[in-house]
């Protein structure tokens, strides 16, 4: 059976289980809709978790982006973790005791105001509705790339798919789901994972692969290398010396070594790691099990099952990289180019057939700037921005292609002698040809990409439909609805959210991705401080709270506006003596990256929230009984019901 | 540390709960300093340092930032959880 019936398959078979999984576990009540009655099993809710926070992007593009950035790329990898333990330590069991559906339902009960609730639910509503769009757009590019299908038509599907079980089964459909796409995506990543490791080092472990010598099949070739073999002893090449060797000798930097400064890594993995624990969607996961220590069980389930991708994500990177420099640079591109060369084409080293397949599709780009016919891997860009390939090329005609079959691209050629593009994503997309699998394990992935992007869409639909409906709705502006009226209010927020998150996907603003990033530092420098200082504080006040979120975020928005886009401009000008069309990076407080900015955004809130609260009237009794209450795991069973009396409209 | 014995009671005296929680931030910020040391620590601050012992093919502060770091977070939590469980037990305050 050939590729595309096999990921027809596959992928069908999912989709067919996700959808019955959903009809099985719909929601009857509110509480069903928002906690899934708050009674998942910690090991469930675990797996659940990890699929709601691992993203299209962990799944496909993160061991791209570690290939390309070697150890500047461990800030993800630390980052994305990290906060799990500060999310299990500080928040989860904490919040579960509190246990109301939604983050602004604690910011607004414990800082007794409504205009906190309102602040919470803009930031919930702003840093959901920039990650849902990336996901969208992730389902309709595995769509496209897998199964030949028009990008649009891939996210229409995608749409569909969410709508019937986010809508459907609230976060009761979701949880369960989420636990299925927990099971395809990690048996879709470590499958190939596991091959390639065997073919470059010989072990089926990839963790331990990673740091071991060269062997296994592909492996004792690459370690003939002449760039490799230099000066390696007796004993056998570890794999990550030859990719350092491999590294250098191109122009790259030591894989090993980073480029990004000693403050900026730091700054960013603290941003990665504290807005992972104040991420609206992972945060509301630990409202649905039953008691305090479920919650706790649930943060150490799944941060375990996030940490076997995780820790797999940098071994296949690594060999996707290794493998990739040692069999296209300085390989023929085909049989026809060796001809054309004068070489002897049985003899020659051609580059292998995956490579053509990847190039039509647009993930790899070969321009012979030397005429030589030969691949030549450099460091720097072989030409400005993404490949536009000249019209006409496709895999069936010769128009648009070279005299060897390459496909001729258009852009505007770098002085760098680099001639090979290559997307990041074709590390972990390539992976299964690369390492010769059979044709279904490619739909496999192809099915693991969608799980990923499908189940954190679905996480994040939930965040918008309650705080529309439960906090806006029942909570500000409608307190006297029904439940079922509230129910409908949240199945209609979260069909519009579907509807808007895919025409955002279908129609994507140039900067989604650049935002996406950033998400993590707006949660970093609004919500966490606050969620912290509500528990370890007792002292901590409406005031200084409001003040620190409003200042914190505002801060770190700025600061990103101010150096990724232009819309500032003017007062970057005024306030650094930034000239335009001087490079940005030059002007950064302290050598701070905007994506390490949401570290000083969150210190800010901090310092604002502490000294302004000891400087106002410390909270009313009744809340500084409820820090106490919260503090105490015993009776968390009751405390979906647990009243706190309500702020009223006029603290507006 | 006081023990308490009775576990039906509802309500936690004054000293207890101050104890109980005292024990909690104790536990935290002795997790959250080994959390910090291996990320910040060992995978940045002192990465170049730590990189001249060799953990396999890779030098042990890379490998901390790539591997050994995420390892040792989910120790902590087990850990954690492991902690808490007892603590809560000591202190009467675990959930039926």
């Amino acid at each position: 059976m050939d590729q595309s019936a096999w990921t027809f398959i596959i992928v069908g078979a999912s989709f067919a289980l996700y959808i019955a999984i959903a009809i099985w576990s719909r929601a009857g009540s509110s509480k069903e809709f928002y906690v899934a009655g708050g009674g998942v099993p910690p090991l469930a809710n675990g797996a659940a978790t990890a699929a709601d926070w691992m993203s299209a992007a962990s799944f496909i593009s993160m061991a791209g982006i570690i290939s390309f950035q070697g150890y500047d790329g461990s800030v993800y990898l630390m980052g994305w973790t990290g906060g799990y333990v500060l999310l299990a330590l500080l928040l989860a069991p904490y919040l579960r005791k509190f246990g109301k559906y939604t983050v602004p339902d604690f910011v607004g009960d414990r800082y007794y105001s409504q205009f906190g609730r309102i602040v919470a639910v803009i930031c919930a509503l702003f840093v959901s509705f920039t990650y849902v769009s990336g996901q969208m757009r992730g389902v309709g590019v595995v769509f496209s790339q897998f199964l030949n299908v028009p990008i649009t038509l891939g996210v229409i599907i995608g749409m569909g798919i969410v709508f019937i079980y986010a809508v459907l089964g609230g976060m009761k459909g979701i949880t369960y789901t989420q636990v299925a796409q927990y099971c395809v995506l990690i048996f879709a990543f470590m499958t190939p994972a596991i091959f390639i490791s065997i073919l470059l080092t010989g072990t089926a472990v990839p963790q331990f692969g990673f740091v071991g010598d060269l062997g296994g099949d592909v492996g004792a070739q690459i370690a003939e290398n002449p760039v490799v073999a230099q000066g390696a002893t007796a004993g056998g090449v570890a794999l990550l010396e030859a990719l350092d060797r491999l590294n250098v000798e191109l122009g790259f930097n030591q894989y090993t070594d980073g480029s990004k400064s000693t403050i900026d890594l730091f700054m960013i993995t603290m941003a990665l790691m504290v807005g992972t624990a104040g991420l609206p969607h992972v945060i509301i996961r630990f409202y649905t099990v039953p008691r305090v220590r479920d919650a706790r069980m649930s943060a150490f389930w799944a941060l375990l099952f996030i940490a076997i991708l995780y820790t797999t994500a940098p071994a296949v990177g690594a060999f996707a990289r290794t493998n990739l420099i040692d069999t296209i640079n300085g390989a023929y591109y085909s049989e026809e180019a060796a001809i054309q060369a004068g070489a002897d084409p049985t003899d020659a080293r051609i580059a292998p057939e995956w490579f053509a397949s990847w190039e039509d599709i647009n993930l790899l780009a070969w321009t012979d700037k030397n005429g030589d016919g030969r691949i030549q891997y450099r460091a720097g860009a072989p030409f400005a921005g993404k490949p536009s390939f000249i019209a006409g090329a496709d895999a069936t005609t010769d128009e648009g292609r070279g005299s060897f079959g390459q496909r001729l691209i258009s852009n505007e050629l770098s002085a760098s002698a680099n001639e090979l593009f290559v997307d990041r994503d074709i590390m972990v997309l390539a992976n299964p040809q690369i390492a010769r699998l059979p044709n279904w394990v490619v739909g496999l992935v192809a099915a693991g990409g969608l799980a990923a992007a499908l189940s954190t869409a679905a996480g994040l639909l939930l965040v918008i439909s309650t705080a529309v409906s439960h906090d806006l709705l029942k909570r500000v502006f409608m307190p006297s609805i029904t439940e079922k009226q509230e129910l409908w209010g949240a199945r209609i927020a979260a069909a519009c959210g579907v509807v808007l998150a895919g025409l955002i996907g279908i129609y994507p603003p140039d900067y989604v991705a650049a935002i996406v990033a950033l998400a993590f530092g707006l949660a970093a420098s609004s919500f966490f401080p606050a969620i912290i200082l509500g528990v370890f504080d007792k002292r901590a006040n409406r005031e200084g709270v409001i003040l620190g979120m409003i200042v914190g975020i505002s801060f770190t928005g700025a600061y990103i506006l101010m150096f990724k886009f232009t819309i500032l401009d003017a007062v970057l000008q005024a306030l650094t003596g930034w000239a335009p069309g001087a490079p940005k990076t030059d002007f950064w407080l302290f050598g701070i990256s905007p994506e390490g900015i949401g570290t000083v955004g969150m210190l800010i809130n901090f310092a604002l929230a502490l000294s302004v609260s000891r400087l106002t009237k410390p909270p009313p009794k009744e809340i500084q009984d409820l820090v106490e209450e919260i503090r105490l795991p015993r009776g968390a069973g009751e405390a979906h019901e647990m009243q706190v009396p309500p702020a009223t409209i006029e603290d507006l | 540390m006081t023990p308490q014995t009775s576990t039906t009671a509802r309500s936690v005296s004054e000293a207890d709960r101050r104890a109980y929680w005292r024990a909690n931030i104790r536990y935290v910020l002795t997790l959250l300093t080994i959390w910090f040391i291996v990320s910040y620590g060992a995978g940045i601050l002192f990465k170049d340092a730590l990189d001249s012992i060799r953990i396999g093919g890779a030098g042990l502060g890379f490998w901390f930032a790539q591997q050994g770091a995420i390892f040792v977070f989910v120790l902590l939590i087990a850990v954690y959880v492991f902690l808490m469980r007892r603590l809560d037990r000591c202190f009467g305050v675990e959930e039926e």
